[in-house]
């Protein structure tokens, strides 16, 4: 699903040259749940947004679905973030200005879906979060949990293969951290492939996979993921052999 | 996608309510004062009657002053009008397809009916081809005829105005008017006739108003009725009305309608014989220099838009362009404080065409908001032109290609303005902004 070999990305001002990333390889696999890790400041932002072309990168290859990324355009960037890729931020981003509906609506215009289309999808996916009965609301109007699930949604509305998330729990509480966990967790389970940086070692341990960043590059990496198997009702987590 | 963007920038009008309505207040006073300039240059320069304004020609003779130029200003215009004697030998050769002398004159109308009080009123003498050259409309009746131009027949055409004074209104055609105790039969009833620019006769005034009557020119001659207009002499005259025909005071104003070009090289080439055989007489002592401008040519000569007007029009774009320089300010103020919006948009799969367009529609709804204030500032920018000035009555009004352009250029201007704040936007680079949601 997602593969960088030696990447690197350097912030360069007149004076200083940063390394964000130095010898970056990584290859994430269809429907895997992977945590990155790792202290402030080693590059785990960086390694998102890089994985959700927000960010250029200045060296080494990146493939998504098989497609190199390198080269394109900003128009095919900006289609392929929005086919294949949905975010989730720390802050929620949604617009406080509009309605549920309309924050769920916005990746789904850009995408060009027909008004009828982009009704279901909202709908479906409001109510798949549980927030289907508030459409019309405001943000302001909703909990931080509910916020977080309002902008799940909207990642989701688009039916993308790979949904990044940028510390999703960082803002709640535990209680509502645990209801959004168990939600990227059921989605996981749905088939979406999901990248999560974190710092919670406790939400990490719950990804199949885990990656630890430091100063750039990856030092900790589960060569073989653990697959998430259902066993009476319950989820466990195994080990291939 | 440009019904999205539409419903996005009405939205975005309301997020920042002040900032909103200083960017279109800005616009609004900027369009308000150059389309209200704009109206009245527009008018004063539109022609007035643009389906034969080149056929229609003013005819100009050199028959001034051999050590003097008619106008010192510019040295080679002929004089703006021409002597009786001229007038006479022109209209009777007959050479145009419609020919028509014509002067103004101020007569008392004394209403049979005593309970209207006799009146001053300011009339025009003419042929009696006035009324199909300049296409006038009639309510009732027709103008006279060249018979009874010849016969100094006593009738005379009424302006709707005057016929509403005298007859409220009804047709009075063969009924008697007195004017300054003469008698006459109206023949014909004017409609509404008021040209924004009374480019008929520009030496007395671009903007008075139009005639309350109008009379053979060989009666009001006959009647020895001077002329109530401008009248110019370079030398002195014999004694009495008849030596005043005689002489070479210029005052009278003569049209002719000429169907082409070829017509019109055909009548200039029979002035210039007329000047040769009257130069022959001793006239004309001047070099040969007769003119046929057509209507549009006549304004412009007669610089009907002046120079104030243009460059009062001038200040007033300069100040749309301050007002544009301060909108682009709010504009880039206010864009800038969605950069979190757009990096959103941005991770959400909005390419950069597409948020340009978003926010170029975002800045074209301020200027269709803008432009509607504008309107409203325009209509009464001139409100306030006609009433300070009268004799900007006819042409500080606003018409529906000016309330077009007026919607125009505003959104026009805002797009302008916009164009930096927009590009600056989005050249956000999203993952920073996102990172500081």
């Amino acid at each position: 699903m997602l593969k960088m070999n030696h990447l690197s990305k350097v912030y360069r001002t007149h004076m200083i040259e940063t390394h964000a990333l130095r010898d970056f390889s990584i290859h994430v696999r269809e429907g895997e749940f992977v945590a990155v890790t790792g202290p402030s400041g080693s590059g785990k932002t960086t390694f998102l947004n890089i994985a959700g072309l927000l960010e250029e990168f200045s060296g080494g290859e990146f493939f998504i679905d098989g497609v190199s990324v390198s080269g394109l355009g900003d128009d095919a960037r900006s289609r392929l973030r929005n086919e294949k890729i949905g975010f989730i931020f720390q802050g929620f981003n949604l617009i406080p200005d509009l309605n549920l509906f309309d924050n769920v609506d916005v990746p789904l215009r850009y995408r060009g879906f027909s008004a009828a289309d982009r009704k279901r999808r909202i709908e479906e996916n409001l109510a798949r979060v549980g927030l289907a009965s508030r459409m019309k609301h405001f943000p302001s109007e909703l909990s931080g949990g509910q916020q977080q699930r309002v902008a799940i949604a909207r990642a989701l509305a688009g039916s993308p293969r790979l949904l990044l998330a940028d510390e999703p729990t960082g803002n709640l509480d535990s209680l509502m951290a645990r209801g959004v966990m168990e939600l990227l967790e059921e989605i996981n389970r749905q088939g979406t492939t999901i990248i999560m940086v974190t710092h919670d070692p406790e939400l990490a341990a719950r990804a199949q996979r885990n990656v630890h960043v430091i100063d750039g590059q990856v030092t900790d990496f589960d060569e073989e993921p653990r697959l998430r198997v259902p066993e009476n009702g319950r989820d466990t987590v195994a080990t291939t052999a | 996608m440009f019904s999205y963007y539409l419903q996005l920038g009405f939205h975005s009008l309301k997020r920042n309510p002040v900032l909103t309505l200083l960017m279109v207040l800005g616009i609004a006073i900027g369009i308000g004062a150059s389309m209200t300039s704009l109206t009245v240059f527009h008018v004063m320069g539109s022609d007035p009657i643009p389906w034969k304004s080149d056929k229609l020609h003013y005819v100009q003779m050199d028959s001034w002053d051999p050590n003097r130029a008619y106008d010192d200003d510019d040295q080679s215009m002929p004089p703006d009008q021409v002597t009786y004697r001229d007038a006479v030998a022109l209209i009777e050769a007959g050479k145009a397809d419609r020919q028509a002398v014509m002067y103004k004159v101020a007569w008392p109308v004394q209403p049979e009916n005593r309970d209207i009080k006799p009146f001053q009123s300011l009339g025009r003498a003419t042929s009696g081809d006035f009324f199909a050259l300049f296409d006038t409309p009639f309510e009732y009746g027709n103008g006279w005829d060249r018979a009874q131009d010849k016969e100094h027949a006593r009738v005379v055409v009424l302006a709707r105005e005057t016929n509403e004074k005298l007859f409220g209104g009804q047709n009075s055609v063969g009924k008697r008017v007195r004017l300054n105790d003469v008698e006459y039969s109206v023949v014909g009833v004017l409609k509404e006739w008021k040209p924004k620019i009374k480019y008929y006769d520009l030496t007395n005034g671009s903007f008075s108003d139009p005639e309350e009557f109008f009379v053979p020119f060989n009666t009001a001659i006959e009647l020895k009725t001077p002329a109530a207009g401008n009248n110019n002499c370079w030398k002195n005259s014999a004694e009495g009305w008849e030596g005043y025909l005689e002489s070479e005071c210029i005052w009278l104003q003569m049209w002719v309608e000429l169907e082409n070009a070829t017509r019109t090289a055909e009548y200039h080439s029979f002035l210039d014989n007329y000047v040769a055989e009257q130069k022959k007489l001793g006239r004309f002592p001047r070099p040969v220099n007769n003119r046929l401008p057509d209507v549009n040519q006549w304004m412009k000569d007669n610089r009907v838009v002046s120079r104030d007007v243009e460059i009062q029009l001038g200040l007033s774009f300069a100040f749309l362009v301050v007002c544009l320089v301060n909108t682009i300010g709010l504009l880039l103020a206010k864009f800038m404080r969605k950069t979190g919006e757009i990096g959103l948009r941005r991770a959400l799969g909005a390419s950069k065409p597409q948020l340009f367009m978003q926010h170029i529609v975002e800045s074209g709804v301020i200027g269709i908001s803008g432009g509607l204030i504008g309107l409203l500032l325009t209509w009464l920018g001139l409100m306030a032109v006609r009433g300070l000035y009268d004799y900007f009555d006819s042409v500080a009004r606003l018409d529906w290609p000016m309330v077009l352009a007026t919607i125009g250029l505003s959104i026009v201007a805002s797009i302008l303005a916009g164009l930096y704040p927009t590009w600056r936007a989005c050249q956000i680079a999203p993952a920073a902004q996102l990172k500081t949601q």
